[in-house]
């Protein structure tokens, strides 16, 4: 990679050991993909709860962070995708001591490097969302899909060390989605159903992530007969990139690089067509059993609009099965002004901050709680927890509420 | 035998696009499958475990992974270096494609990978061969 006379310093040790290694990491990856230089980012989100990193990167980042030597802090705005835990909640949970002594360990050491613990999956919607064409270095699926596509920002899948690495070097390497060549499509979907409900949002890009297939593929979409919400396309674009590992994908007429097709349609494009049949077909294949044990909303944080619909739903009921609605900390605050976390606690269910369920330990507290059947309405969640031990099953959040009063899926 | 699975056969060396880490040899782990560290292993004992991976049941430990693309969520890039820090690593990963979660764990987790050749590599290397990678010279070499 060609390298200017900063990143020549960093490399040489100049700024410290902090940046060196971070930068000595991101050559590796910039040369694996053949970049040509590196690109300035304006932030970075890191993905990193404690299951992932284990005992062994908590230490990691606790060695970076008692550097005493040159730069040791992050040099762009540098946030936190959510812990594996709600410190106020950890017991409800059923988790372990261990697990929140790590978590404390990794956030303490977070502190030191300069990193802004958000805890949220959900920044597009509640801290900053990036504009069209500005190059950030985001490090959840669900916020690089959304950037890319919905914001027209560039960003690839930056994991927990590259995403810190581009915190600490405020750069990243110029490659795949931060160049033009990769933002055109490689398969056209005509849609011929446009959903109506959250889960339905998210089955769909479900369906069009399992076409995509893998990260380099980029699903151009058209048919769709009217303009998405924010919330809409946080579903399908988290869906799609879990079921996918896609990265972008582009709506003809409504997001941003694609306002004709002739503007991101590639040379070779393979064609479909997705109906109702592909959405309610793929939520049919979970729909395995009636009786359920648990019900979560969460995968991703939810917004404070879908807190308000779910505490409309809330109002009058009584749940006979835990409910758990995870929501960010910038979020979970309104929450409690607005009198959606009463409204949903009164009926027995619980509001959870700054966490995201299928990251915190979701097979120890599955073990903990004897919860094995699962009702959601995230398409993201259903495709992940299955590797978990659970038996998901996808309905609106209007089913899932009733599951919780009844015990079952009508 | 088709006439192209012959010919992929009695061809030895194949070219990557995309390499990284040291030359290591060893026993080729072959399936036309995806591959997530998150979800398709029991790190800590070092096997495949989700039962519908083509090698569930199968030790990953100390072998040269030959398999289709990347899968799974962002956690795969740590989890590599936490399966190095315990001695229950693959040896190399051998990709048709690769995506960056994985291609960054390996950089940290310091191990060698291949990927992007112009045929599948899935069904050039026959399961269980020894294979050698040379990341230097971006090849997979049967022995």
């Amino acid at each position: 990679m060609r390298l200017n006379r900063e990143e020549k310093a960093m490399l040489a040790g100049d700024f410290g050991p902090v940046p060196k290694a971070a930068i000595e990491h991101q050559l590796k990856v910039g040369d694996f993909f053949g970049a040509k230089d590196f690109v300035a980012v304006t932030q970075a989100h890191i993905m990193a709860d404690t299951e992932s990193l284990g005992v062994h990167n908590v230490e990691w980042l606790e060695q970076l962070a008692r550097e005493t030597r040159g730069q040791r802090t992050v040099r762009i705005p540098t946030i936190t995708d959510p812990r594996g835990t709600d410190f106020t909640k950890s017991k409800q949970l059923g988790q372990a001591g261990w697990m929140v002594d790590l978590e404390r360990r990794a956030v303490d050491a977070f502190v030191k490097l300069g990193v802004s613990m958000t805890d949220t999956c959900i920044n597009y919607q509640t801290i900053q969302a990036p504009v069209h064409g500005e190059h950030v270095a985001m490090g959840d699926t669900g916020v690089v899909i959304y950037s890319n596509s919905v914001c027209g920002a560039r960003s690839n899948f930056e994991g927990g060390p590259s995403a810190l690495s581009a915190g600490l070097t405020g750069r990243t390497p110029r490659y795949g989605y931060h160049l033009d060549e990769h933002r055109r499509g490689t398969l056209h979907v005509r849609a011929t159903y446009t959903p109506v409900s959250l889960n339905d949002w998210g089955a769909l890009g479900g369906v069009i992530g399992r076409l995509a297939g893998d990260y380099w593929n980029v699903p151009i979409v058209e048919g769709l007969d009217r303009v998405p919400t924010s919330d809409e396309l946080k579903h399908f674009g988290a869906a799609m990139a879990s079921f996918g590992s896609v990265a972008l994908y582009h709506l003809v007429g409504i997001t941003p690089e694609a306002s004709r097709l002739a503007d991101v349609k590639g040379p070779r494009m393979r064609k479909h067509t997705v109906g109702r049949r592909d959405v309610k077909g793929l939520q049919a294949s979970y729909a395995v059993d009636k009786k359920v044990d648990v019900v979560v909303f969460s995968a991703p944080q939810l917004s404070i609009y879908e807190l308000r619909s779910l505490a409309a739903l809330c109002d009058g009921k009584k749940f006979k099965l835990p409910l758990l609605a995870v929501t960010s900390p910038q979020v979970k605050p309104d929450s409690d002004r607005f009198g959606y976390t009463e409204r949903i606690e009164s009926a027995g269910g619980t509001v959870f901050s700054g966490m995201c369920f299928y990251q915190s330990y979701a097979r120890e507290i599955a073990e903990a709680n004897g919860w094995k059947r699962l009702a959601t309405n995230s398409a993201k969640m259903v495709n992940i927890l299955g590797g978990y031990g659970y038996v998901p099953m996808l309905a609106s959040m209007e089913e899932c509420v009733d599951a919780a009063v009844s015990g079952s899926l009508k | 035998m088709s006439p192209r699975t012959i010919k992929l056969f009695t061809k030895k060396v194949f070219k990557a696009r995309h390499a990284m880490g040291g030359k290591v040899s060893g026993e080729a782990l072959v399936a036309k499958d995806g591959f997530s560290a998150r979800y398709d292993l029991d790190r800590i004992a070092g096997v495949f475990s989700r039962p519908a991976h083509k090698l569930a049941g199968q030790s990953y430990v100390g072998r040269i992974l030959v398999l289709d693309t990347a899968k799974g969520g962002v956690a795969s890039a740590w989890m590599l270096a936490e399966m190095r820090s315990r001695g229950k690593v693959p040896l190399a990963i051998v990709f048709n494609t690769v995506n960056p979660i994985l291609a960054q764990g390996a950089a940290l987790g310091d191990i060698a990978m291949l990927a992007g050749f112009d045929e599948d590599i899935t069904e050039a290397i026959p399961h269980g061969a020894r294979v050698e990678v040379d990341p230097a010279k971006k090849t997979v070499r049967v022995l």
